[in-house]
């Protein structure tokens, strides 16, 4: 299983093995990840599972919808080249060894 | 002196953010959540959506895992209803008799689907869609049924009919109105979404009522209708509203009035207890004091009760600050709500029901537009059908007077971020 590593603000990191197909976001919340809020559970309508991805990654992401842009104007934490709703990273083989930055607030 | 106490009772995404936000924000006593439902709190929009369609399972359903529970200290009591409120005792009774002494109570009740008061209803295959118990029954009919009558065409009916008729079921759509998801959406939009329904290959009846539901003696058959008409089923889908549960604040002598009455800070007339989400019915600045409000006398702000992911989270976090002894300001978030169906993504920013003018961004024809909607010279809302930008703008717009008029919001050339900037 891919892993994916999260930072947290204050440098810690949590890393988990992400099942192919699950989303960074949701792995998260599943395992209880503080930080990532997801209030709308996926449906980009709330931007608070804003992550920075490690820019040197950036491109094993997947392309970012009109959708996903939109919302990232949302973000409560500055949104930067970098920044993506977690929630629209389903992972892949290829994202083995991602990381992520945990912003300061997401509401 | 004993930790405070904070019983949260109902444990759907309100209730689940109150409990959570309450250790956000540092409260350091016993959180207890209450539900009657079985299992861990979960969300209710992929119920009419992709759960409902197979496309998620119940990980992606629930709030949180059990671990997330016990790593916060959070007191999850399932499956039991709390029966009565205890004023002076200072606590709660639940079913089974036991009782929980407690300080603050919040009150996440929620809303109960509203049944369809005429003959024949209680038959097998009459089915409302609101729990997710609703929705797993729904999603194994799905597989075998052919012919579905949908009552009502709100966003829950027109979401289930959106995907059962990608299941492959024959759909008839029935409203007692002129105009689907009327009470919230404006009439382009309404019309909009009536033909893309008509044009997946469902019929829809307006203004078309329930005379009775006729089965073989067990199961429903047919639905006969205010028009005479009998459209054969072997499902029939009420979702004609949903009533407040109120009845534990009434019956604990709180004003209840569609819904359990609270004032700008979501407390009800007793210090000690709050109420929040589609249950609260609340002072607003939002919207129209129109023919649909209803002006509040002390706050001139009209009074709403609204039913959505939006008003649940954000005043459960509103609560759960006031609490924690955080902050403690008047409830003042922009509302908003989304609603997918097949392609279509509509997204809601502010309300607009009482508006008396729309303004098109945008055109129909093309699937992709939004409806501002102004009551006076003042913009109430805006409503976008796949126009996602529109949308995060509105939100914006709306947090302060947006000083937008209708010309502007119908020339795609004028520049609405732009706008906003100004506005700063």
């Amino acid at each position: 299983m891919p892993n994916i590593t999260y930072i947290h603000p204050d440098g810690s990191r949590e890393v988990l093995d992400v099942p192919v197909g699950t989303s960074v976001m949701r792995a998260a919340i599943l395992n209880s990840v503080d930080g990532i809020v997801a209030e709308c559970g996926g449906e980009m309508m709330c931007a608070t599972c804003h992550v920075y991805v490690e820019e040197a990654q950036m491109p094993l992401t997947p392309p970012q919808s009109d959708d996903e842009k939109a919302m990232l104007e949302f973000t409560a934490s500055e949104r930067k080249p970098n920044s993506r709703l977690s929630c629209q990273l389903a992972v892949t083989p290829e994202m083995d060894g991602l990381v992520v930055y945990l912003p300061e607030s997401q509401v | 002196m004993a930790d405070p106490v904070v019983a949260v009772i109902g444990a759907g995404q309100a209730g689940f953010q109150v409990a959570s936000s309450l250790r956000q924000e540092g409260f350091a006593g016993r959180v207890v959540l209450i539900g009657d439902e079985p299992g861990l709190p979960y969300q209710r929009p992929p119920l009419s959506k992709s759960y409902l369609a197979g496309e998620s399972g119940l990980d992606e359903l629930w709030l949180r895992p059990e671990a997330f529970y016990e790593k916060q200290e959070i007191e999850l009591i399932t499956g039991e209803a709390v029966t009565a409120i205890d004023r002076p005792g200072h606590g709660v009774r639940l079913a089974s008799g036991r009782t929980l002494e407690c300080d603050q109570i919040v009150l996440a009740t929620g809303a109960r689907s509203r049944m369809l008061p005429v003959p024949g209803a209680e038959l097998e295959g009459v089915l409302p869609l609101r729990t997710l118990a609703d929705a797993d029954v729904l999603r194994d009919r799905l597989a075998q049924v052919r012919a579905i009558v949908v009552v009502g065409a709100g966003f829950i009916g027109l979401e289930f009919a959106a995907v059962a008729i990608a299941a492959g079921a024959a759909i008839h759509i029935i409203e007692v109105t002129h105009h689907p998801m009327g009470r919230v959406v404006s009439a382009p939009t309404s019309g909009f979404f009536t033909e893309a329904h008509r044009s997946w290959g469902a019929a829809i009846s307006l203004g078309t009522g329930v005379s009775r539901i006729l089965g073989d003696g067990r199961r429903a058959t047919a639905v006969e209708t205010s028009d005479g008409r009998m459209l054969p089923a072997d499902l029939v889908l009420i979702c004609i509203g949903v009533v407040p549960n109120a009845e534990l604040a009434r019956d604990a002598g709180l004003a209840t009035d569609n819904g359990i009455v609270v004032d700008e800070l979501l407390s009800t007339g007793a210090p000690e207890i709050s109420a929040i989400g589609d249950c609260a019915n609340f002072p607003t600045r939002f919207g129209s004091t129109g023919p649909t409000g209803h002006a509040d006398t002390l706050s001139g702000h009209s009074r709403v009760r609204l039913e959505s992911v939006q008003n649940g989270v954000d005043q459960a976090r509103e609560v759960a600050a006031r609490i924690a002894g955080k902050r403690a300001g008047p409830y003042d978030k922009v509302p908003w709500f989304w609603s997918d169906q097949r392609d279509l993504k509509l997204q809601i920013a502010g309300l607009t029901a009482g508006h008396d003018l729309t303004a098109l961004r945008g055109h129909p024809d093309s699937g992709s537009f939004s409806v501002f909607c102004f009551a006076g010279d003042r913009l109430i809302g805006v409503e976008s059908v796949n126009r996602p930008a529109d949308h995060i703008i509105a939100r914006r717009m709306l947090v302060g007077d947006p000083h937008l008029s209708p010309m502007q919001a119908a020339d795609e050339s004028y520049d609405l971020k732009a706008h906003i900037g100004r506005r700063r």
